[in-house]
């Protein structure tokens, strides 16, 4: 049984006395897409962080792909990021680029390939998430729905082992929100990558998810199959995925 | 008492910062050499020139012309009375090469250059742009500040030449209308004033300044917290900062040219 792609032994992080992270425990295997749930300002994006290095735990250990990341210097962590990528809730593409120049960085800047094998690249990338059509186009020029698959596009130009996604159909509409869902899904399949999505939408979850997690009170409190999400036993997971107001999770946890 | 402790306190923090950031800098660059990269990209670092640079140009041309005319009109005005306005083309060219060219340059780019580099890195930084660059593994103060910092050190002193002839051809205007000093005797004046000391203590100060700014630019922007409102509030705080921080440095350097070399 091959190594699990991200393990996280009792990470914790703390803003000043403001503790987000109290001990989570998680392990994603390679090919998962492994939705992460909580309520809002739970610490979800920030477990994203922690993976991708953007932020240090102030405990335990954050390890992908059998790397410790907060042991890493800062030449081992970006050869480490070369491996994944992420996919931001605002897309967070580089706003004075093109679409072309968004998704040929990352190639400009890590790998040798000629203009042209790099125009191949990109348009592939964009063919896939079917933005072939905005390439000149500047992101402000973007609706949310079309950043968001360029923003996926940018994650795959390296075709990384790992895509981290925050919030990936945060503000669509639901049609736009199942594209992204479908696209994840099938990129994840053709492609083998793990997925690590952090969501609070119901619906964009179970459409997505080979494996489930709950993120409460700075703690993951379970991790089931989507199936057994649908009919939690756990109180809090019930009330979260019921979406009742009623239960033992209040509106803003003690996060 | 506390207040002035405070103030020096947070003065101490801010420097360490922008010299932690400096470092920062320089050791992505390395990072990248050792990988036999490109430290940066040139079409960007060109990019960076133009908008220093080239663009700043109208804007020290006018104010170094207004300058260098008022300064040789008020002089002229007291040395005619004692028959020595001769002096003024030798004035002009003195305080503008070691003094007034590269401090006016610096104020110029700090208000111009100094505010739109915090604006943009903040804007970057609240949309998240920052930290995306840094999730690719592109190393955000190499790719960022690099290409940025290295346009300002170098155009400084270029637009400081700008500045200086500009305030000349004030001079000029004023010696040709007001102090009936002619074209060639004007020339011999003002090459007869120029010292390679003056010119050295010039370009040291210019490249001083353009780190100044580029630095307190570039840092006031990735540190920007709290949205448009904050991107408005480290503008502000650049444009001052830089500004106050030039005027200092170059009293500094003046104080260490005067004892040293005088």
């Amino acid at each position: 049984m091959s190594a699990p792609i991200v393990q996280l032994n009792q990470v914790e992080l703390a803003f000043g006395n403001d503790a987000v992270l109290k001990g989570v425990d998680l392990q994603v295997e390679p090919g998962e897409r492994l939705v992460i749930m909580g309520q809002s300002g739970g610490g979800k994006s920030t477990l994203l962080r922690l993976m991708m290095g953007t932020l240090m735990p102030t405990g335990g250990e954050v390890i992908v792909k059998e790397q410790n990341v907060s042991q890493l210097n800062r030449r081992a962590l970006n050869d480490l990021r070369k491996e994944m990528a992420m996919v931001y809730q605002y897309s967070a593409l580089i706003s004075s680029m093109t679409v072309r120049e968004n998704l040929a960085l990352p190639l400009e800047e890590w790998t040798d390939l000629s203009r042209d094998e790099m125009n191949a690249v990109v348009e592939d990338k964009l063919e896939r998430v079917g933005m072939r059509k905005t390439l000149d186009k500047l992101p402000a020029e973007l609706s949310g729905g079309m950043r968001k698959r360029v923003g996926l596009a940018r994650a795959l130009v390296l075709e990384p082992a790992l895509i981290l996604f925050d919030e990936p159909s945060a503000g669509l509409d639901p049609i736009s929100s199942t594209v992204i869902d479908e696209l994840i899904v099938s990129l994840s399949e053709e492609l083998g990558t793990t997925c690590i999505i952090v969501t609070h939408e119901m619906d964009s979850a179970f459409r997505i998810a080979t494996r489930m997690a709950m993120l409460y009170n700075g703690e993951i409190i379970e991790t089931a199959e989507p199936e057994a999400f649908r009919h939690p036993k756990h109180p809090v997971v019930r009330q979260f995925v019921e979406g009742r107001t009623e239960g033992p999770m209040t509106e803003n946890a003690d996060a | 008492m506390f207040a002035l402790w405070q103030m020096g306190r947070s003065l101490l923090v801010g420097v360490g910062n922008v010299l932690a950031m400096l470092s920062q800098t320089v050791a992505e660059c390395l990072d990248q050499i050792r990988r036999g990269r490109p430290v940066f990209r040139m079409a960007n670092f060109f990019a960076q020139t133009d908008r220093v640079g080239f663009d700043s140009i109208p804007l020290v041309a006018m104010v170094s012309f207004f300058l260098g005319l008022t300064i040789a009109l008020m002089t002229g005005y007291q040395l005619r009375t004692f028959g020595t306005d001769y002096l003024v083309p030798s004035l002009v060219t003195i305080a503008f090469t070691r003094e007034l060219g590269p401090l006016m340059t610096g104020i110029v780019v700090a208000a111009r250059v100094g505010a739109a580099y915090t604006a943009e890195l903040g804007t970057m930084t609240v949309s998240e742009e920052v930290e995306a660059i840094e999730g690719m593994g592109l190393g955000p103060l190499r790719f960022l500040v690099g290409p940025r910092l290295a346009a300002i050190v170098t155009q400084l002193p270029c637009l400081s030449v700008i500045s200086v002839l500009s305030a000349l051809l004030g001079c000029w205007v004023v010696c040709q209308t007001y102090l009936q000093i002619s074209w060639p005797y004007f020339q011999e004046l003002v090459i007869n004033s120029l010292y390679v000391k003056d010119i050295i203590t010039g370009v040291v100060k210019c490249l001083l300044f353009g780190t100044i700014v580029g630095l307190v630019g570039c840092y006031k922007g990735l540190t920007v917290r709290g949205g448009a409102a904050g991107v408005g509030t480290a503008t502000t705080d650049s444009v001052v900062t830089s500004i106050t921080a030039t005027i200092f440095f170059d009293t500094i350097v003046n104080v260490i040219v005067t004892i040293a070399f005088e």
